[in-house]
């Protein structure tokens, strides 16, 4: 039996849960597809606080902010598809034709819009050159943490974690309450990529080394890991010879960064950006006519609450979705010292709109211009600009007659 | 002088902090949470603990809790403790009272999701 619906949402996590819900509101139907079995997303195993205090003004733990949104979409009427795969999509007259992969058999859905809400994948041990056998004990930090606060398993007694991405800290300081020893954190990079906080809450507080320009090489051991090679790496990440260190171990829980997963959307060619590793959008996450993408799926981000802000613009935007004469765009360009700046073109015309972006290195204190041409859109002071630390401008272009093709330039300029 | 950084908002201020006869000197630090954390971690540090307990139920085998403020530090591994000998075993919502944390400390441990789920 097929579903017909005004706008299908993929992907039950933070994400998902804000643009069904930002749907919802607008009127429309909305179909929510999750594969798991329970909706809230990596959120359920994130058994640690701090979620929400953009949004809510207090500090929660994962289970708990998404708690928040569960309990509204209850006063909804969103069809849940649980344990729902998404094997496919197709432009159809309809809109979009979705084959849904359920515990029953195959389903079909057709919607006149979707919403991507399908998150970020872990980088893996093969990902970043990790050699040498393939004992058991190698696991990125998001599966130790499964392990660790959904089935109740400690992954390892002696851990060494590689990478110092929020996860890695959060789940060294875990794995610390639970009784397991946690021999270091290990970053080829010269600074943290996480939270400042978390290297104070998580490593501090529980006297973890974190060892700064050093890598692992090797793993060693079979069918258990028994030892790690540790190596100093030089100014372009590649291992010193001669400054291999044996350190013994029986888990390496990896915290090596996270790529948007966008297999599906990918198969329906859309634009890729190189960097954010997510499609290109607008400020309404549209990727293409009656496409949206949000949260993680565009790009990595490090606060939950811009995550949800993301899902209820495309949320809302996919519930008005109509079919429009060709839509004039201007681009959004990372200029000097800027990694990358979301949206990556704006719809016109447009109003405010809430403009992401991360720097390329860690700078002092600086001035963030957004202009177009010789106009000056806007422009903040920043004391401290780092990486790992995703920025956000409300940009108001209410007053800003925009043109097709203008290009608008995010660049930093230290003081 | 002491270098901290503020853990109260994912801003992570680099706080300089001094306690000199009861009055506190901060720098770095952007709002006024900034002061208070300093003052916190300069006399007795704060932390709010997140954990899980076992419950009875196969199918939610745990449940993610915290304590409902916070708890001294130096307290966080007699909680953790006293978190491994506590069974849920009937319905509670999200925000509900598991445990005291007498005697080790003030305070509640509060269920951080819906039971079961």
């Amino acid at each position: 039996m097929s579903i017909q619906t005004n706008v299908a949402v993929i992907g039950g996590g933070p994400a998902g849960l804000a643009a069904a819900i930002a749907a919802a509101k607008q009127g429309a139907q909305v179909l929510l597809i999750e594969r798991e079995a329970r909706l809230g997303g990596i959120l359920k195993q994130c058994v640690h606080d701090g979620f929400g205090v953009l949004r809510f003004g207090e500090k929660l733990a994962g289970p708990e902010y998404a708690q928040r949104f569960l309990n509204e979409l209850r006063q909804t009427n969103i069809q849940i598809l649980t344990q729902t795969f998404v094997d496919k999509i197709k432009p159809h007259p309809l809109g979009w034709k979705i084959n849904l992969v359920t515990a029953q058999g195959m389903r079909q859905a057709f919607a006149k819009a979707v919403v991507f809400a399908t998150g970020c994948r872990e980088r893996t041990a093969r990902q970043i050159g990790i050699h040498g056998t393939r004992p058991a004990g190698v696991l990125t930090a998001g599966s130790a943490q499964f392990f660790t606060n959904i089935l109740g398993q400690l992954p390892g007694r002696r851990c060494v974690i590689l990478g110092s991405g929020d996860i890695g800290m959060i789940m060294a300081r875990r794995l610390t309450l639970e009784g397991a020893q946690v021999q270091g954190v290990y970053e080829a990079r010269g600074t943290p990529s996480g939270l400042p906080r978390n290297v104070a809450q998580c490593l501090h507080d529980f006297n973890i080394p974190l060892h700064l320009r050093k890598t692992v090489t090797r793993c060693f051991g079979y069918p258990r890991l028994e030892a790690v090679e540790i190596a100093s790496v030089d100014e372009h990440m590649q291992p010193i010879a001669g400054t291999e260190e044996r350190v013994d171990c029986d888990a390496l829980i990896l915290s090596v960064g996270l790529i948007p997963e966008n297999e599906l959307l990918e198969t329906l060619r859309v634009p890729i950006d190189p960097v954010t590793r997510g499609p290109v959008c607008d400020q309404y996450g549209m990727v293409e006519p009656g496409l949206f993408c949000c949260g993680n799926a565009a790009h990595v981000n490090d606060l939950v609450d811009y995550v949800s802000e993301s899902g209820e613009i495309a949320g809302a935007a996919a519930a008005s979705y109509t079919e429009q004469p060709e839509q004039q765009h201007a681009q959004i360009t990372a200029g000097q010292g800027i990694m990358y700046a979301v949206p990556q073109r704006i719809a016109l015309p447009a109003q405010e709109i809430p403009l992401y972006f991360r720097v390329k290195e860690e700078l002092g204190k600086s001035r963030v211009v957004i202009r177009v041409g010789e106009t000056v859109l806007a422009k903040k002071t920043y004391l401290a600009l780092r990486p790992p630390e995703m920025e956000r401008i409300m940009l108001d272009l209410s007053q800003t007659t925009l043109q097709e093709g203008d290009e608008i330039t995010v660049e930093v300029q230290p003081l | 002088m002491t270098n901290l950084i503020c853990i109260t908002c994912p801003i992570g201020c680099a706080l300089q902090a001094e306690l000199v006869d009861g009055k506190l000197s901060v720098t770095g630090h952007s709002c006024p949470r900034g002061e208070d954390f300093a003052r916190a971690e300069l006399t007795n540090p704060m932390r709010t603990l997140c954990s899980n307990v076992r419950t009875n139920n196969p199918a939610c085998p745990l449940l993610p809790v915290r304590t409902q403020g916070e708890i001294p530090k130096a307290a966080m591994m007699d909680v953790m403790r006293l978190l491994a000998g506590v069974t849920v075993t009937q319905p509670l919502q999200c925000g509900d009272v598991i445990t005291s944390l007498e005697p080790i400390c003030d305070g509640n441990v509060i269920a951080t999701c819906d039971f079961p789920f």
